[in-house]
């Protein structure tokens, strides 16, 4: 089973070594991980989607609270909280095939953000069934290059996971 | 407060001496020359090893024996790594370090300069938190988490980073307060869960309190004594929590687990409650965990919330400092006579007592462990790992949760000497005797040197076995007797002359008449002095639960016939007549 965690940490170098460190002398697997800045310049935030049953996800978060540098680890429950991920997508694409891959995107609300005589670059964001949905439809015309940028998520509704 | 300036070298002497910090274990090289400096200049007792797994070790030892956290030093590149083993031993024992390394210049780091290792990188999972020093501006706050962190919550080692131009800069010294958001050690126990457990301790009708070093860590023996006296509980110990129960109140079971007794083996088998006490249900102490304590509930009190739930599932979980816990729970139980449990458990100790063949040619090695109960039973025992440690829990009586210090979770071959050496300079008016094997003692006998010129008098007893005993054992019994690569012969050194040769006192015993004679002459030398027992080769440590089994399924092995004896001594003297071309003393 996944489950992702929102994980806040301080903003001091080694931090993620500690994280990464912790996760591969337990044994967990890590399925996805994001960094990124928070309100707060002292903190970062962090997403992380682990594979593993219930014991193993107490475990994560045992684990991870342990660490000094680590403020808050919190799971973000799928049905409580929204996900998003963005990727971009090098696909060929010629003239013939252009309006055709236009089509999709414009079905998957992504966005085309470059253009060249033998490719284009596509932006999407949504959860990650989303985005695993358009690369498949969009593997038919060849696949270039591919960036994914992990999951980020968040509670829905009033509660706040925060320093 | 009035600021003063001074160097970063000077402000970790400031740091220390703030800390309460009365000795440190190190030795010296070319990055820490401006620290070395300082402390000349400073009334730091300083002991110098002579290799810095010693230096490691004698925190250590130091640590436990009085509660205090200990500190070791040594120098970039090859001084820090090793420290590692000594780290990493701490680590796994929950114990209170902090190890400061010296580093390359700032500007250095990373350019693979001359002696440069990346320690914070190599030790990161062998801490409980490190640090690199990035200015002397950080040294006093960070010094100040640093003993925090090492001693609070479930201690554990830190280590700082120390780059030398660090230790050159001038800097103000400040005493700032420990802010670290992210660490809030569990102290208060929930009154809920201690009403909870009380419950179950109360209808429970074969209770068993599990006792780990946790209860040492926290000083808890009184607050657990009075608890298991008060519901006439039966206490085991882990090898870590030896000594935190009196092993000779009738309530004890002595150790449990692999080379455990009988009775307390038996007690969790049958048991239908167990109350553990920080401890983490080891594999040395489960056996199969599948068929551990199959209809025990269990209830958990720990510091520590990560090993709850870890290796066991738990019916009451209490996360909180072990003294809170039982002296809480103490207070919530009311009194319970003794029961049939007891009968029951008196009748296990009296059938399966643990024991060994006395013989009036060749020396045991518990004969040896008897006799310095017997003659010294306040002494601190440390041990070396194998067989030698064993029989030091299983023989020595053990009363003071302080005075039995062994390598539990990593099982340190050569943490016995140096930690004896650490303990005795924590507890000075204590006997403090390393209890070794052959093996075991040479890994870091270069510290007798240390002891020598420091006036640190320890005893050492080497149980001289002539071989890598309890890997022999497992040969034995596992591998149809091919000892591969585990015999010494009686090759090993001369221990007697070894210790002469460094200006220790050296004694030896080859008969069962010359060991008190031995012993006494040793606990009456001020100074350090090695006895070396040539022991019984074929012993071996009993009772046993193979790997893997239930722990019920517990065997006798004192049993050693005098053909196997001989058949090792034959061995042993082909080994040294091959090495050395003569006959052995023996
Ligand atoms: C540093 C280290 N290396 C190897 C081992 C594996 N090992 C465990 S017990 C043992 C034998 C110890 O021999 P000795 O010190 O003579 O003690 P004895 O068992 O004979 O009492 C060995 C090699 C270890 N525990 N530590």
């Amino acid at each position: 089973m996944k489950h992702t965690i929102a994980v806040i940490v301080e903003n001091k170098s080694g931090v993620l070594t500690r994280i990464a460190g912790l996760f591969s002398r337990r044994s967990f697997n890590i399925d996805s991980l994001s960094v990124g800045a928070t309100d707060n310049p002292d903190y970062s935030r962090m997403t992380i989607t682990v594979q593993g049953d219930k014991d193993v996800l107490e475990q994560v978060i045992k684990q991870l609270s342990k660490l000094i540098n680590v403020i808050r680890v919190s799971e973000l429950a799928p049905a409580e909280s929204v996900e998003r991920e963005l990727a971009v997508i090098k696909v060929s694409a010629d003239r013939e095939s252009r309006s055709e891959i236009m089509q999709i995107v414009n079905i998957f609300r992504a966005k085309i953000i470059d253009v060249s005589a033998k490719s284009m670059i596509i932006e999407a964001t949504g959860d990650e069934e989303k985005i695993d949905a358009i690369i498949q439809l969009l593997r038919q015309f060849g696949i270039k290059e591919l960036a994914r940028t992990g999951k980020v998520a968040m509670v829905r509704g009033p509660r706040v996971v925060k320093a | 407060m009035s600021k003063t300036k001074m160097t970063g070298a000077q402000a970790v002497l400031e740091s220390l001496k703030r800390e309460g910090v009365d000795v440190v274990f190190g030795l010296p090289g070319g990055v820490l020359l401006p620290l070395y400096d300082a402390i000349y200049q400073s009334d730091l007792r300083h002991i110098l090893v002579r290799h810095e797994q010693g230096a490691a070790h004698m925190a250590d030892g130091y640590a436990r024996a009085t509660g205090k956290v200990g500190v070791c030093l040594a120098t970039s590149g090859p001084g820090a790594t090793n420290l590692v083993t000594g780290i990493a031993n701490a680590y796994m024992d929950s114990v209170p370090m902090v190890a400061i390394t010296g580093q390359v210049n700032t500007w250095l780091i990373g350019k693979d300069a001359f002696q440069e290792a990346d320690i914070t990188g190599i030790t990161l999972p062998i801490t409980k938190h490190n640090y690199l020093l990035r200015s002397a501006r950080e040294i006093s706050r960070v010094f100040r988490e640093a003993f925090y962190i090492a001693h609070s919550g479930r201690p554990g080692p830190v280590l700082i980073d120390l780059p030398r131009d660090v230790t050159v800069e001038e800097v103000e010294f400040t005493w700032p307060e420990v802010n670290l958001p992210g660490y809030h050690p569990s102290f208060k126990v929930h009154e809920m869960q201690i009403k909870k457990a009380a419950k179950l301790l109360m209808d429970a009708e074969r209770p068993v309190i599990y006792v780990g070093g946790g209860v040492k860590y926290a000083d808890a023996h009184r607050e657990l004594f009075d608890l298991a006296t008060k519901i006439n509980a039966p206490v085991t110990t882990t090898l870590m929590g030896v000594g935190c129960f009196p092993e000779d109140h009738p309530l004890s079971l002595g150790m449990l687990g692999m080379h455990g007794t009988k009775y307390a083996n038996y007690s969790i088998q049958e048991s239908d409650l167990i109350l553990a006490v920080g401890a983490r249900f080891d594999d040395r102490v489960t056996g199969k965990i599948a068929s551990f304590a199959p209809r025990a509930k269990i209830v958990h009190i720990d510091v520590d919330p990560a090993e709850i739930g870890k290796n066991v599932r738990v019916d009451i979980p209490v996360v909180g400092d072990a003294r809170n816990a039982l002296a809480a729970l103490a207070k919530e139980v009311v009194p319970k006579p003794r029961s049939a449990w007891n009968e029951k458990i008196e009748a296990w100790k009296k059938d399966h007592p643990l024991r060994y063949i006395p013989d009036i040619n060749i020396i045991k090695p518990q004969f040896v462990i008897e006799k310095l109960c017997e003659l010294a039973p306040d002494a601190i025992i440390t041990t070396e790992v194998g067989q030698n440690q064993m029989w030091a829990a299983q023989f020595f009586v053990h009363k003071d949760p302080r005075k039995f210090i062994s390598s539990g979770g990593l099982g340190t071959m050569g943490y016995g000497f140096p930690a004896a050496i650490g303990a005795k300079m924590g507890c000075p008016e204590c006997e403090v005797i390393d209890i070794a094997g052959d093996g075991s003692f040479l890994m870091n006998s270069q510290e007798l040197a240390t002891a020598v010129v420091n006036d640190i008098p320890v005893k050492v007893a080497i149980l001289n076995n002539g071989c890598l005993g309890m890997v022999r054992q497992w040969q034995e019994l596992f591998f149809e007797k091919r000892y591969s690569a585990t015999i010494l012969g009686r090759t090993s050194p001369d221990f007697v002359k070894l210790a002469e040769a460094y200006g220790a006192v050296g004694l030896r015993a080859t008969r069962p008449s010359e060991v008190e004679p031995v012993i006494r002459a040793a606990l009456a030398a001020d100074r350090p002095t090695i006895m070396d027992f040539i022991i019984n080769p074929a012993e071996k440590v009993s009772p046993m639960v193979p790997a893997g089994a239930t722990l019920s399924e517990i065997l006798d092995l004192e049993w050693c016939d005098e053909a196997n004896t001989s058949h090792l001594e034959k061995i042993y003297s082909d080994a040294r007549k091959e090495i050395l071309g003569s006959e052995g003393y023996i």
